[in-house]
């Protein structure tokens, strides 16, 4: 810690009054009875379909829009702008704080936020974890037993939408937050309090969908299809604020990065030496502004359906399904890519660090990571080739989406190449990686069945759609997050993780993630529907196969959860500057980073994947160079 | 940086690793397509049912076949590559060498991947236009079999949670069980009463996604007397896991004798119903109210 010594401590009493976590629970629950009772008050009724209750929707969302300004208040975001007002000058004081208290906080500094989002997603992934398990429970038997089908159906949409939602932001959240601004040589992000906004307002939405229990949950999955949302329980408006606000956070965190990566970039700093991290949270970013605003559009529509009797979505009275399910695309498709790109680029990032090769066709791996973010905006239409939506359309979508494979073809290209020749050394990071070239590739391989019309007719809908989407996100978001962790969280947190943990973590985890999906390829080939917890007979062995590798999968990542804990709460091995030898600017600061990042901005001369090409690169600051701006 | 390794590369290598994975790479491929096509092939559904079944798993046969080059390649490239160039225990870890690029390479891959993804898109094309493979093709399908000007007429009905078969050649016929003759082609007219849902006939090879207000138009060539299971695959509510029956295909004197007991079954409802279009009725009522609708203003 370089930073200056920290104020005397004040008693404990003193340290929990004023703006952070606690506060903001209190405010939040106040400003969520405010509009409660609000608007009861003003006589709003209740829509339910079969009868009257005590609650109605429009309560609903005034008690969560009361509660997560109430939030936001109590974190101190307003405390900005009201000082403006009143004529102070414009200071980052935020960013000042000590200690740990700075984690439950409004804190504006870059590394601060990444490690809040770390810790406040991977809370979320394991709740969504933890209902994929109940789920699996439900599958060991082909009549529904387990739990009441309300209950099933609420745990399948909160799975989805817990992963799809929080996990969005999976890789962008807590790596590009910290690590962007440290790559491109900068000491903070463009917008610092909206940095810290995104990450506010995603556990405020991870708050309201796990609330959705109190109400009834919701019957939909994670695509809420209209009318099925519309008559709907309350629970769905849960559903809808969560996902509109996730919009929100999500449009924010992306038009943060963008601003930061554009205009923030430090002398010598050249596109074509920008690390290629960096050019997929671009392009993801890119993605996440255009499309986040869609998906918010799309859930208001659904909204106003439900509170304020439009009719979007109605079609009895002139609306249309189709809209909902179009919209809801347009957003659908590139949101996968916003899962996948991060991954793509991180597998680049790493590969060559542990081959000690250069990355191989730089500019080829950034016209893929481009290439899929362009792509992925014609090809929404395949999601729905069997509704009869603009029939005479499906060969276009059915080429659209095959040409993704080129550009998804070009990172496997490069990432293969770095390979070749390199001096590969299986670190638990690496090892995650190559698990990403195997589960990408089925991923790959099952999404060509189902690109083609002719077959997506038969899997369409099945097990085999979902096995194949899990194997491109879990196996390739989720397992590239994990090779982040165990590359950049020693870094981080300055303090190492447990190796011979971490390589049981991974090889439980490859293995039981083929054993859990491989299976359900099968499965949904042969007939069983997704979302059902009613299957055919024929059908059990498979479904108990892969229940138990499931609970098996489940099981690793506690190995993984007990070593965070263990390494980072108890054991606390300092961790070395660079203990990957990587040439990456990031490992070239002591660990963990101090406050300010850099004494002076550095001047860069070359991209860091100069492996075998002489030394590393020192990125000294030469002098007289200025000292660049807070 | 007392962990950064020296700049030497590795010893030279002569070797050509590259021909060694291509070889070994080829002769794979070669041994492993034909095995694939033919044991695996005939496995895979959703079976020979139908024309449109028939036509689905030809799709898939093809498609399994194409892929197992490419997973031969990528198994190859990977054991050997991670077998011949992993730094060995105890052994310095230097840096390799410094290749950047390979334009050739580059090409090469580019120029295959897209000749593969046009075969791909061409492929499915061609399978679409045929007999449009069983998949709903919405009011105004494009892609036809050979009679569908003669098409047996079936208007299926999905509503919170269950199937109605409408059988508009049968006097407006309507019955929860689906029979289908023989050897005919069938033009299926899928529509929903309330929510989205999807009729999912596996063993015919036809899915049809039910959008209130929409009559989406799925064909099928059945062949010879067969049963099938029909299920809903899209969620559509509370009881969508138990949204399923079975369904017949039968010959043309079965078809007539379950017709006629059908008919007598609902004689005494026929009245209610919507009219046949012989008789001056719409010939597919798309929606209607099953209650006063509070929502729909």
């Amino acid at each position: 810690m370089t930073e200056a010594a920290a104020p005397p401590p004040r008693p404990l009493w003193r340290r929990l009054l004023g703006f952070n976590l606690l506060t903001a629970v209190l405010l939040g629950i106040g400003g969520w009875y405010l509009g409660w009772f609000g608007a009861h008050a003003i006589g709003a009724e209740s829509l339910e379909y079969f009868e009257d209750t005590d609650y109605n929707e429009l309560s609903v969302y005034l008690a969560y829009l009361g509660g997560v300004i109430g939030f936001l208040v109590g974190l101190g975001f307003l405390n900005y702008p009201i000082a403006r007002l009143r004529g102070y000058p414009p200071s980052l004081r935020e960013k000042e704080t000590h200690g740990w208290t700075r984690y439950f906080s409004l804190c504006t500094d870059h590394k601060v936020v990444g490690i809040q989002y770390l810790w406040g997603i991977g809370l979320f992934f394991f709740i969504g974890g933890l209902n994929a398990m109940l789920i699996r429970t439900e599958q060991l038997s082909p009549h529904s037993q387990s739990f009441p089908m309300g209950t099933y159906l609420t745990l399948v949409g909160m799975h989805g939408t817990m992963m799809m939602g929080m996990m969005t932001s999976g890789i962008l959240g807590p790596f590009a937050n910290y690590l962007v601004p440290i790559m491109i040589g900068a000491r903070r992000m463009a917008f610092p309090r909206i940095e810290a906004l995104t990450f506010w307002l995603l556990m405020a939405a991870g708050a309201i969908l796990t609330t959705t229990i109190f109400f009834g949950g919701f019957p939909t999955g994670w695509t809420g299809y209209a009318p099925l949302q519309t008559q709907a329980n309350p629970g769905m408006d849960n559903y809808i604020l969560f996902f509109a606000l996730v919009g929100v956070s999500m449009t924010l965190l992306g038009l943060n990065m963008i601003a930061t990566i554009l205009t923030m970039r430090a002398p010598g700093l050249t596109w074509t030496r920008l690390p290629i991290f960096v050019w997929g949270v671009l392009s993801t970013a890119v993605l996440m502004v255009l499309a986040a605003p869609v998906l918010i559009a799309v859930l208001s529509m659904g909204a106003l359906d439900r509170t304020a009797q439009t009719s979007f979505f109605n079609a009895a009275a002139g609306g249309s399904s189709y809209l909902y399910q179009n919209l809801f695309w347009v957003f659908g498709h590139p949101e996968v890519y916003i899962l996948a790109l991060p991954g793509f680029a991180i597998v680049l990032e790493l590969l060559p660090v542990f081959a000690r090769k250069p990355l191989w066709g730089y500019r080829l791996a950034v016209a893929g990571l481009l290439g899929v973010s362009l792509l992925s905006w014609f090809v929404w239409q395949h999601h729905l080739f069997v509704s009869g939506m603009n029939g005479d359309l499906r060969p276009f979508y059915m080429l659209s989406t095959e040409l993704i494979s080129i550009p998804t073809g070009f990172t496997f290209l490069c990432g293969m190449m770095t390979l070749w020749r390199g001096r590969i050394s299986f670190t638990v990071p690496m090892l995650f990686c190559l698990a990403w070239f195997f589960n990408f590739l089925i991923g790959g391989l099952s999404g060509v069945f189902l690109s083609d019309t002719p077959s997506d007719v038969t899997t369409h809908g099945s097990f085999f759609s979902m096995a194949h989407f899990h194997y491109t996100i879990m196996g390739g978001l989720v397992f590239t997050f994990f090779a982040a962790i165990y590359y950049w969280v020693p870094k981080m947190t300055g303090w190492e993780l447990h190796e011979g943990l971490a390589k049981i973590h991974f090889w439980t985890m490859f293995i039981f993630f083929n054993s859990t999906f491989a299976p359900l390829l099968a499965a949904g080939f042969l007939g069983q529907a997704r979302r059902a917890p009613v299957y055919t007979g024929n059908l059990k062995f498979l479904n108990d196969w892969v229940s138990i590798s499931a609970f098996l999968l489940g099981i690793s990542m506690l190995i993984f959860l007990f070593n965070l804990v263990w390494s980072l709460a108890f054991v606390k091995q300092p961790a070395e500057a660079n203990p990957w030898g990587s040439r990456s600017i990031e490992f070239q600061l002591p660990s963990p980073v101090p406050v300010h990042n850099f004494d002076r901005i550095p001047v860069f001369s070359n991209d860091p994947y100069g492996y075998g090409e002489g030394p590393a690169p020192s990125y000294v600051v030469p002098a007289g160079a200025p000292a660049g701006r807070e | 940086m007392a962990s950064e390794p020296s700049a030497a590369t590795s010893p030279s290598d002569s070797t050509n690793h590259g021909l060694r994975v291509v070889v070994v790479w080829l002769v794979l491929s070669a041994i492993a397509t034909p095995l694939v096509a033919i044991y695996v092939g005939p496995l895979i559904p959703p079976g020979n049912a139908t024309v449109q079944g028939q036509g689905q798993t030809f799709d898939n046969q093809v498609m399994t076949a194409f892929v197992t080059p490419i997973l031969c390649l990528l198994a190859v490239f990977f054991a050997y590559g991670l077998i011949q160039f992993h730094v060995r225990r105890n052994e310095a870890i230097l840096d390799g060498p410094p290749i950047r690029n390979d334009s050739q390479i580059q090409l090469l891959w580019i120029v295959i991947t897209t000749v593969m993804v046009l075969f791909l898109a061409g492929f499915g094309t061609y399978e679409l236009l045929q007999d449009g493979s069983g998949g709903g093709q919405g009011p105004n399908p494009i892609a036809l079999p050979a009679h569908h000007q003669d098409a047996f007429q079936v208007q299926v009905i999905a509503q919170q949670w269950q199937f109605t078969y409408r059988y508009p050649s049968l006097g407006g016929l309507e019955s929860n069980q689906l029979y289908l003759p023989a050897n005919t082609t069938v033009a299926l007219h899928v529509t929903s009463l309330d929510a989205i849902h999807s009729f999912w006939a596996y063993e015919l090879g036809v899915k049809a996604d039910a959008n209130p207000g929409v009559d989406n138009v799925a064909y099928v060539e059945t062949k010879g007397p067969t049963t099938f299971h029909v299920r809903c695959a899209e969620l559509c509510g509370l009881w969508h896991p138990y949204m399923f029956n079975n369904g017949r295909v039968v010959d043309s004197a079965q078809f007539q004798a379950w017709a006629s007991q059908q008919q007598r079954v609902y004689a005494s409802i026929k009245p209610f119903m919507n009219k046949p279009e012989s008789e001056g009725g719409a010939p597919y009522a798309k929606t209607y109210f099953p209650e006063p609708d509070r929502r729909a203003g």
